[in-house]
């Protein structure tokens, strides 16, 4: 029984499991998002989420729905071929950037192209998390991670790749947008953003994607809440915030 | 069903379709782009799932998705497209989902050529991906034992949650024979215990992945595989015997290799050598048994491969060194005729090897000096 | 009985389909039949060729280095199939694309002008049934009714109109090469010597040699 005077209570997309990630670290709070989202749509028993390699490895064990766990970067494949023999279930891949930009970069897009009707929960924290805070194809240019120790140089090691922008001009995509997740405005934007990416799904109107900006505080070397800060000063500048792709008929969706 | 003539690529997926397949995912490769090609045409047609991936990685990680759906999913390519799909094979064995996968051998390594090869044996049989698992593999000679075989795949597949390939060369794949389909199996979505298709308001949820974190829990796992492997090595091995009643030599070859070996055995009889053939159906497991009770009783073994040995050395391991067991190759997508083993056959009739020797150095001395 | 033929020709000279007509007599008479393709860049032009065995048991090897029946379309196939001939073979040729006479004394050679035949029933397309038709006076295990059953039982409904044609080249084939036969001498190598030598010459005598990878 849930208390009438409870404030924050566990969403029922989620199960009593603890989550592994580190204090400070959003990917719980994109979870929960995404929890709340599953549940106000009541589509919990019918999703299927997709599980990445990377810090949301374990993701599986946090959500209350039937989960899978996917080879790195494959998600979006092992997504289409659930969605494709179960047309009318939910089926959601979550990654982060490593996955999903680096070496899922041709799963990704394809799956885009085809216009797959797939939800993507994308984790943009500028590094390789789970395997100490590496270099991402996301790391921004000058700064320093465990394999860029003087700082991402672009001259020798790239630039970063804006992953919202560059679905948005596939056909195929129905929704796309980048949101962050450093303070509870933008939380709150964030949660819309995913309640559409899941209603493109339910309408068939094809590949959606949110870009979350996330935090890093382990491997940044920060306080959570100067990994915050560091999303707003750092991230978001680098990484607009807004809608890269809306069709018509998600516009007209009020939530 | 009359028979019709049909080429193995095609006769593989339509025998695909009739054994109640309901989810490919391909990418052109030859020499099996044929079979991608029908199922674009015959899948969308009974409205099924056809997908043409991105790659072979994509390809084999819709499989794996579709597959721990519980539905009837397969992949099919060729060598080098089949090395890049190891990954998705390793995750789909690890996490226990029966999946069909069919690879048309062509000359190899790399990039190789197009023409017909068996230099995958090993791969498929031995290894491939990473960690501790067995497939099922079979070995068809012909375009009826290709499409019997394609239905018993997803059969073995499901009775063991197992991964289940059929490889056979461009020979197979590429030939046309008569053939009888089998009758169209309805499609059946069994309730399997295991299957991630959503709660839909009757169960608990269900999670199906590879990762075992704590090492004793993947130990437990392994050896579940490993249990359920010998069963699998109890019920599963077949073979086909030719002439060997009276053998004195036996032939041991898969696939075009072994029927190219009939040729050649049939003319050895007309001469009156008294040559017999045991040709493997499934390499995985391995009809190690027969062999080993063959031993008992001939003067010699001659394994024939597309290959430089790599089935020899089953064979050899069955034998333990009781009697000869000789090699004849041919590689890089090489077909050899069946004088070549013909050959091999009068020349054993004569002066076998030494039953110490190291077959595959002795056949490359032949090689050297012919 | 087992019998092997080699059918050669450019792309489009329709090499492939010549065999399959005459697998597809094979089976429907009951026989077991294999037809292979040399598969790969042919079909974008260059020389094709299939190998047909036709046998009253399983057949072993698909593939012949040495076939006792050979149909040779075009120059490059004349050149490289008459050699590898069985001593005592039969090899047809189009004699409208050639242009020297046979090298060996001891396989039968029959000359036939399959594009004039054709182009005088009214299609050019047909010449490889004339060559078809011809040989069958060498392979008395099929005969002319059943390639036209096979014909008219396998061919697509929309070029059923065309049957009549077919047969009429199958016939025209069929009888220029029994008159044929009467001129050609044949004179038995016993040990055919000359003759395995040059196989073993042939670079590469298997299927696919010489092609480049489509990949």
């Amino acid at each position: 029984m849930i208390p009438e005077n409870a404030v924050c209570v566990r969403p029922e997309g989620f199960t009593e499991t603890p989550t592994h990630y580190c204090p400070g670290c959003t990917h719980g709070v994109a979870h929960r998002l995404v929890a709340e989202v599953l549940q106000e749509m009541n589509v919990l028993d019918k999703t299927i989420g997709v599980a990445p390699v990377g810090c949301s490895v374990f993701a599986y064990n946090y959500f209350d729905t039937d989960f899978v766990e996917a080879p790195h970067g494959r998600a979006p494949a092992m997504a289409t071929g659930i969605k494709r023999v179960l047309p009318d279930r939910i089926v959601f891949t979550y990654q982060g950037d490593g996955d999903l930009a680096s070496i899922g970069m041709g799963e990704i897009v394809h799956a885009a192209a085809r216009g797959e009707n797939l939800t993507v929960i994308f984790v943009n924290n500028a590094n390789f998390g789970m395997t100490g805070g590496q270099m991402a194809p996301t790391t921004l240019p000058g700064m320093k991670t465990t394999s860029s120790q003087n700082g991402r140089d672009v001259e020798t090691q790239g630039y970063p790749i804006k992953m919202a922008e560059m679905l948005a001009t596939l056909d195929g995509v129905g929704f796309c947008a980048r949101r962050s997740l450093h303070d509870a405005k933008n939380i709150r934007l964030a949660k819309k953003a995913i309640r559409l990416a899941f209603e493109t799904q339910a309408r068939g109107l094809g590949f959606a994607m949110v870009e979350l900006l996330s935090t890093c505080p382990t491997n940044w070397g920060m306080t959570p809440v100067n990994s915050l800060k560091f999303v707003e000063e750092h991230m978001v500048p680098a990484y607009p915030l807004g809608d890269y792709k809306i069709s018509e008929a998600i516009k007209q969706i009020k939530i | 069903m009359p028979k019709e003539l049909w080429k193995g690529n095609e006769a593989i997926a339509e025998a695909a379709v009739r054994a109640g397949l309901e989810a490919y995912f391909g990418y052109p490769i030859t020499p099996q782009t044929e079979i991608l090609e029908y199922l674009s045409r015959r899948m969308p047609e009974l409205g099924r799932a056809f997908v043409q991936a991105e790659s072979e990685l994509g390809a084999i990680n819709m499989v794996y998705g579709a597959a721990c759906t519980g539905v009837r999913v397969m992949s099919s390519s060729s060598s080098p497209g089949v090395s890049l799909m190891m990954e998705g094979i390793s995750y789909i064995a690890g996490t226990e989902v029966p999946a069909v996968l069919v690879n048309v051998m062509r000359g190899g390594p790399g990039l190789g050529n197009i023409a017909p090869a068996q230099a995958d044996y090993n791969q498929a049989v031995h290894g491939g991906g990473h960690g501790d698992y067995q497939p099922i593999v079979l070995a068809p000679a012909s375009v009826q034992e290709a499409i019997d075989l394609m239905v018993l795949s997803f059969d073995l597949a499901e009775k063991y949650r197992s991964v289940c390939m059929m490889i056979l060369d461009g020979c197979v794949g590429q030939m046309m024979e008569p053939a009888q389909m089998p009758e169209m199996r309805p499609v059946h979505r069994e309730n399997w215990d295991w299957a991630t298709n959503g709660k839909m308001g009757k169960r608990e949820r269900r999670i199906l992945s590879s990762i075992y974190i704590e090492p004793a829990e993947e130990e437990k796992m392994n050896l579940r595989l490993l249990n359920r492997w010998q069963t699998i090595q109890a019920n599963e091995v077949r073979y086909k015997e030719y002439f060997l009643d009276d053998a004195e030599i036996v032939i041991v070859g898969f696939g075009t290799a072994g029927r190219v070996a009939l040729s050649a055995v049939r003319e050895a009889r007309a001469e009156g050598i008294k040559v017999g053939l045991l040709r493997p159906v499934t390499v995985s497991p391995f009809p190690s048994e027969v062999i080993e009770q063959l031993a008992g009783r001939v003067d010699a073994f001659l394994v024939t491969e597309m290959n430089s040995g790599q089935m020899l050395e089953d064979v050899r391991l069955a034998v333990k060194g009781r009697v000869p067991v000789e090699f004849y190759g041919r590689l890089g997508g090489m077909v050899p005729f069946p004088d070549e083993i013909l050959n091999e056959i009068h020349r054993m009739a004569k002066s076998k090897m030494a039953v110490n020797a190291n077959p595959r150095d002795a056949w490359l001395a032949r090689m050297a000096t012919a | 009985m087992q019998k092997e033929i080699i059918i050669a020709g450019f792309g489009g000279q329709g090499v492939l389909f010549g065999g399959q007509v005459l697998a597809y007599a094979a089976m429907d008479t009951g026989k077991d039949v294999t037809w292979i393709p040399s598969y790969g860049p042919e079909m974008r032009g260059g020389t094709a060729n299939c190998t047909v065995v036709i046998a009253d048991h399983e057949i072993g090897s698909p593939l012949v280095k040495n076939p006792p029946l050979a149909i040779a379309l075009n120059l490059p196939s004349f050149d490289k199939y008459e050699p590898m001939l069985a001593s005592g073979g039969t090899l047809i040729v189009n004699q409208s694309m050639v242009d020297h006479s046979a090298q060996r004394s001891d396989i039968h050679t029959i000359f036939v002008p399959c594009n004039e035949i054709a182009e005088e029933i009214g299609d050019k397309k047909l010449m490889n049934m004339v060559a078809i038709g011809a040989m069958l006076t060498a392979l008395p295990e099929i005969k002319i009714e059943d390639v036209e059953k096979a014909l008219e039982a396998h061919l697509p409904a929309r070029h059923k109109h065309l049957l009549p044609k077919n047969y009429e080249a199958l016939k025209r084939g069929f009888e220029h090469a029994q008159k044929e036969w009467d001129k050609v001498p044949c004179e038995q190598v016993q040990n055919g010597t000359l003759f395995e030598e040059l196989c073993l010459n042939e670079p590469g005598h298997g299927l696919h040699s010489s092609l480049s990878p489509i990949l």
